[in-house]
């Protein structure tokens, strides 16, 4: 009976919970009866092989693509009943660069949802989404059409468009998927100071060797739930065998260089 | 003649039917767009010949009720009855099955016009209603085109602009980042469904000017010409309304001036020329602009190559370095730099020395990243910094 109620409070308050949670491709189950439970101002890193499920982990628990099963609520709310409070920054390689856009107009698309029936873009809108660009440090590229942008400035503007939604929950796939380095500390500031004003971050990872160095928690993926918990005292040597099995010779020592 | 037409001064018929495919062009242009931009453009074909088993049985039925069959707005309904038919079959094994798209088009398109086509005949020897002109939906007909069709297609146009007005935010983001627009809560497939409502009203309504077969052409062409001249979806969505509008006015009048000229498929040919237009000359993404821009670069390269040759003493192996080299007046025909070549190839080299500093120091990362072997520091940096890289400078030896 207790513990049922602490789960009951845990959904209740939790930015967002995952119970349940199974989505197949055709008859194969790429994510398996997943619980997720995000901790309310930390920094989780979502973690596992490739083909784990991380990625989808995340779209179906945004209804991006639908569920076999499974229940989400995010601030205890129905998800449909919480996405303004919900930021996601999907993949970079997701969409075509080469659209009829400039930077300024991805990050309104942030701003859709406040604008009117006629989506009618006002100085607010524009002021939100120059601020959202200064913070990731592309002001200067505003008015450029996206297809002239780097991989790294690509993914900055992406940060932008979640920022500019002022979300309390920020779920990014691979954000430092082939950026340069530059851009990997900059989002990585920008993430540290969303957390520090008390906004709750996922992140699906791949680079083990900058977990400790970024993270506050992990999540360890692998079809099914591996581990969860604080990066100190779940990112272990065997809960990473678990959850790589033999594909991982070792684990990589943290950089010398990776951002404290 | 021709002038005649453009200026709406060929009677009554002609005046319509020009008025009126200028404004099916501008619904097309406008409803094709997003059709284009979400990367589904072929899905028009497969809608547009999907209408012709509606027309047939629309007509049959009526028939068989006791009119003559032909009644526009009963025609049209059964053609978008079945044209929406066509767009759930493709939607249902492009979901369902492992079909791709252009695989699940090619199959509807062929297999419901196929059945239009059977029906047609049939029609033919049933002896009901009066069939004549009935496969004028192929390829559209507008000599008896009336005053109401003219409405008709001014209301469908009407309603096709508002609900793009509506709805060009939410398409767009849909088009963009269908994941992103489904997370902050936007229904893409009820927009899918939004933007083929759009088509298929254009096609419909476009049966009449333009047939079932070419009013693809209509819906594509004019937002690929649009793209060449903006990269913006609000610009491009007035550019290709502005194309297909005037496609439809000009194709429409040359036909009415012309002996012998359909109406449908010089509307097609005369989108193609706007197309071709923009293809040749836009600014940046036009062709010629794109083999001019390659050219100077190409000029940039080698006359660089050259110098630095020059500056070096090494010989010039390359014919066109030389050319370029020669006709810029740096060098003589046997490839000895004349004193003007000197000059500049001492000015290269000592860009180059420059540059490499740069690129050694941590400190001028950023600038690091713009070099490309042809911008000159002094574009990149300032005269202060310039002088503290050239006091790290060998002195650089005279030329």
């Amino acid at each position: 009976m207790l513990h049922r109620a602490t789960q009951v409070e845990t959904l209740q308050s939790a930015p967002l919970a995952v119970r349940g949670l199974t989505v197949s491709y055709g008859e194969k189950p790429a994510v398996f009866s997943v619980d997720m439970t995000l901790r309310a101002g930390a920094m989780t890193a979502i973690i596992g092989p490739n083909g784990a499920g991380k990625s989808t982990l995340l779209k179906a628990a945004l209804g991006v693509v639908t569920p076999l099963s499974g229940h989400v609520t995010a601030f205890g709310l129905p998800i449909s009943a919480a996405r303004d409070r919900i930021a996601y920054v999907p993949q970079r390689a997701s969409v075509d660069w080469d659209f009829p856009v400039r930077v300024i107009d991805v990050v309104l698309m942030g701003l859709y949802g406040q604008l009117g029936l006629l989506g009618q873009i006002r100085g607010r809108h524009k002021a939100r989404a120059i601020e959202a660009l200064a913070r990731v440090g592309m002001t200067d590229f505003a008015q450029r059409q996206i297809g002239q942008l780097s991989g790294g400035q690509q993914q900055r503007v992406f940060l932008a468009r979640a920022l500019a939604q002022g979300a309390d929950l920020y779920l990014l796939d691979e954000p430092f998927a082939g950026v340069d380095a530059a851009t990997e500390a900059a989002i990585v500031d920008v993430l540290r100071s969303l957390r520090d004003e008390g906004k709750t971050i996922a992140v699906v990872h791949h680079d083990l060797s900058t977990v400790e160095a970024y993270f506050d928690d992990v999540f360890l993926l692998n079809t099914q739930e591996i581990a969860t918990g604080p990066v100190a005292t779940t990112f272990t040597d065997a809960n990473l065998a678990a959850a790589y099995g033999g594909r991982l010779q070792g684990r990589p020592a943290p950089l010398p260089g990776a951002l404290a | 003649m021709v002038a005649d037409a453009l200026l709406l001064q060929l009677g009554y018929n002609a005046v319509l039917v020009t008025l009126g495919a200028a404004v099916l062009g501008v619904a097309a242009g406008v409803g094709g767009t997003f059709l284009f931009l979400r990367g589904r453009a072929l899905l028009s074909d497969a809608v547009s010949h999907a209408t012709l088993p509606g027309v047939g049985l629309a007509f049959i039925l009526m028939a068989l009720l006791g009119g003559d069959g032909r009644n526009v707005l009963g025609l049209l309904t059964g053609a978008a009855v079945s044209a929406a038919a066509g767009l759930l079959c493709v939607s249902w094994l492009t979901t369902r099955t492992r079909l791709s798209e252009d695989a699940a088009i090619g199959a509807v398109l062929s297999v419901f016009f196929g059945f239009g086509i059977v029906l047609l005949t049939v029609i033919q020897s049933l002896g009901v209603g009066s069939p004549a002109g009935l496969d004028s939906v192929l390829l559209g007909a507008t000599a008896g085109m009336l005053r109401a069709d003219a409405m008709l297609l001014l209301v469908a146009a009407a309603l096709t602009l508002a609900m793009v007005l509506l709805l060009r935010r939410p398409l767009t983001l849909a088009a963009f980042d269908p994941g992103f627009a489904t997370a902050t809560g936007r229904n893409v497939a009820r927009l899918d469904l939004a933007m083929m409502g759009l088509v298929l009203a254009v096609v419909v309504v476009g049966l009449k000017i333009v047939g079932l077969i070419l009013i693809v052409a209509l819906l594509i062409i004019p937002p690929v010409t649009a793209r060449f001249w903006t990269e913006q979806v609000s610009r491009m969505l007035l550019l290709s309304g502005l194309a297909g509008g005037l496609a439809g006015y000009i194709g429409a009048a040359l036909s009415a001036a012309l002996p012998n000229m359909p109406t449908g498929p010089v509307i097609v040919l005369v989108s193609f020329a706007l197309f071709l237009v923009s293809l040749l000359a836009a600014p940046r993404r036009g062709v010629l602009s794109a083999w001019v821009r390659h050219r100077s670069h190409q000029r940039a390269v080698h006359i660089r190559q050259g110098l630095l040759a020059l500056a070096g003493g090494q010989p010039i192996y390359e014919r066109l370095t030389l050319r370029l080299l020669q006709r810029a007046g740096l060098a003589r025909a046997d490839g000895v730099a004349t004193e003007e070549g000197e000059a500049a190839a001492a000015k290269a080299m000592l860009d180059e020395a420059r540059w490499q500093i740069v690129l050694r120091e941590p400190a001028h990362a950023a600038a690091a990243r713009r070099y490309d072997g042809l911008t000159r520091l002094e574009e990149v940096l300032t005269p202060d910094q310039l002088a503290a890289i050239d006091a790290a400078l060998p002195r650089p030896r005279a030329v």
